[in-house]
């Protein structure tokens, strides 16, 4: 694995890196997420391989590979949703705010809340599109109806969906446009005030103008959250990430700034993949 | 290139690309040497055929813009390939400014008596222009093997050049100071070592897009320049 720019040693956690940015100014990285030496398996298949990886505080943090290389299920790990499978385990760690959320006594609801995860296919529940974001508060808060209508709205609007819907709440999720379900679905992440929030593929089944439309969400919604994003489109990491991780095989390749790695990648590998020479 | 992509088309592409730009690198290489020949020899038509053959350069340089924004456009390319194409887009700009310095003494055979004094004073242009045309091929030579260390030896080179165009700068004011019925000759050769040394300049140009191609970088150093006629001085003979 080649660490571009912030190779801090591995163990103990050093909160904060130092890095370069394109304009050359040195800013301080707290270290939201880390990953440490993170393995993973579907039964006795090893789909993590020691694993490294920081995810920065507010920042867009983006993994590509080929299909099968381990990203999304890096992604899974993050807030533990793998649990709900048999068979499956990881080793290592993962550090959210410096608290290892692999530990067995880690509350999952909890971790769930504080991070947030949209998928490839929009999954709005079978329910109005108000209930969609309400369901999500009410198990965690206790909040009046008015306290209520203004946090769906808020959600609403952070996900850039409020004008389309504000006119039918009470509407079926389902009956919104795929565009519209992936963001209520981001709206629905957004509402019980995540910290983390992991998207995986959220524009592959979106049109290009839904794809901008989340796009440019996510460039907003960076400034309070941290992201991670699994894409398939390389332009797409390109234009919304400030990290990138490439993967291959289950191992970490090459992590660095988004520019570097899309312009003058470090490794072999890593230029043919995103050049489109591989295999 | 070592790999190819996935995607064959876009090799096919890219290959176009160099291709184009070496065919326009060999029309400049004839260009210059047609242009100081005409003017050794003050052959009008060939002069002609030179000043006509920038126009087939031209033509070539839009080509590859053309050429160069389809492939950007279809094929969104990343990291080496993107280089690859911003690179073939510089190299053209830069060949296309050569065939215009290049016309450009073509255009002044005609204004040349053919005088016999001319002889002297020639062998200091052809000198130069024999070590921009070396430059000129090497440096295409760099850019068609992707050679950074060729490229970088052409980036050096360029001093030899400025060192002549001194010592030729300084010859013709002498020349102008002796007599001026010389001066209408030596301002037009002026002119043409100036352009000579302006297509050094963009032979360094194209070693550094070639050394950006490779490695991903520009080229950070500050090029050794030895143009020293902007302040030179010859005193009027007492």
């Amino acid at each position: 694995m080649t660490m571009v720019e912030n190779s801090g040693p591995i163990t103990p956690p050093p909160v904060v890196h130092r890095a370069a940015p394109a304009n050359g100014a040195t800013v301080a990285l707290a270290e939201k997420v880390s990953v440490r030496g993170l393995n993973f398996y579907y039964g006795d298949n090893r789909a993590l391989k020691d694993v490294n990886v920081p995810l920065y505080a507010g920042l867009v943090t983006a993994f590509i590979g080929p299909s099968g290389c381990g990203k999304s299920t890096l992604l899974r790990v993050l807030n533990r949703i793998y649990d709900l499978y048999p068979n499956q385990r990881a080793d290592g760690q993962v550090l959210l705010d410096n608290q290892d959320v692999l530990n067995p006594g880690q509350d999952l609801n909890l971790l769930r809340a504080r991070v947030g995860m949209v998928f490839q296919k929009p999954t709005p529940f079978p329910m109005s599109i108000y209930e969609n974001i309400a369901f999500g508060i009410r198990l965690y808060e206790r909040l009046s109806k008015g306290e209520m209508d203004g946090r769906v709205e808020s959600a609403l609007r952070r996900a850039a969906l409020w004008d389309e819907v504000k006119d039918k709440l009470s509407a079926n999720g389902l009956s919104l446009s795929g565009g519209q379900q992936q963001r209520l679905c981001i709206a629905r992440t957004v509402a019980v005030k995540p910290e983390v929030i992991l998207l995986d593929e959220p524009c592959s089944a979106l049109d290009p103008i839904a794809t901008a439309k989340i796009e440019e969400l996510i460039d907003e919604l960076k400034s309070d959250y941290t992201i991670a994003i699994v894409t398939h489109n390389m332009q797409q990491a390109a234009r919304v990430s400030d990290y990138t991780a490439f993967m291959f095989l289950g191992e970490l390749v090459e992590f660095g700034p988004t520019t570097k790695i899309f312009t003058t990648p470090s490794e072999r590998r890593t230029q043919d993949y995103i050049t489109g020479r591989f295999g | 290139m070592a790999t190819e992509h996935t995607a064959k088309a876009f090799d096919a592409d890219l290959q176009d690309l160099a291709r184009l730009v070496a065919e326009m690198g060999g029309m400049a290489e004839k260009q210059i040497g047609d242009a100081v020949d005409a003017l050794n020899t003050h052959d009008i038509t060939l002069a002609a055929r030179t000043i006509a053959l920038d126009d087939k350069i031209d033509y070539l340089q839009r080509e590859i813009e053309e050429k160069a924004i389809l492939t950007i456009a279809r094929r969104q390319p990343m990291a080496v390939d993107l280089r690859e194409i911003v690179g073939a887009l510089r190299v053209a700009n830069d060949l296309e400014r050569i065939g215009d310095l290049a016309k450009n003494i073509a255009k002044r055979v005609s204004a040349l008596d053919d005088d016999v004094r001319l002889a002297k004073v020639m062998r200091g242009v052809e000198h130069m222009s024999e070590l921009v045309l070396s430059q000129i091929k090497d440096v295409l030579d760099s850019y068609a093997r992707r050679d950074v260390d060729k490229a970088l030896a052409v980036w050096r080179g360029d001093e030899e050049i400025d060192a002549v165009n001194n010592s030729l700068f300084r010859e013709l004011l002498t020349y102008m100071m002796e007599d001026p019925r010389n001066i209408s000759l030596c301002i037009h050769l002026l002119f043409c070592a100036k352009n000579i040394e302006r297509m050094g300049d963009h032979a360094t140009n194209i070693a550094e897009t070639v050394y950006y191609i490779v490695e991903g970088r520009p080229l950070a150093d500050e090029r050794p320049k030895g143009d020293n006629t902007a302040s030179a001085h010859v005193a009027f003979p007492a």
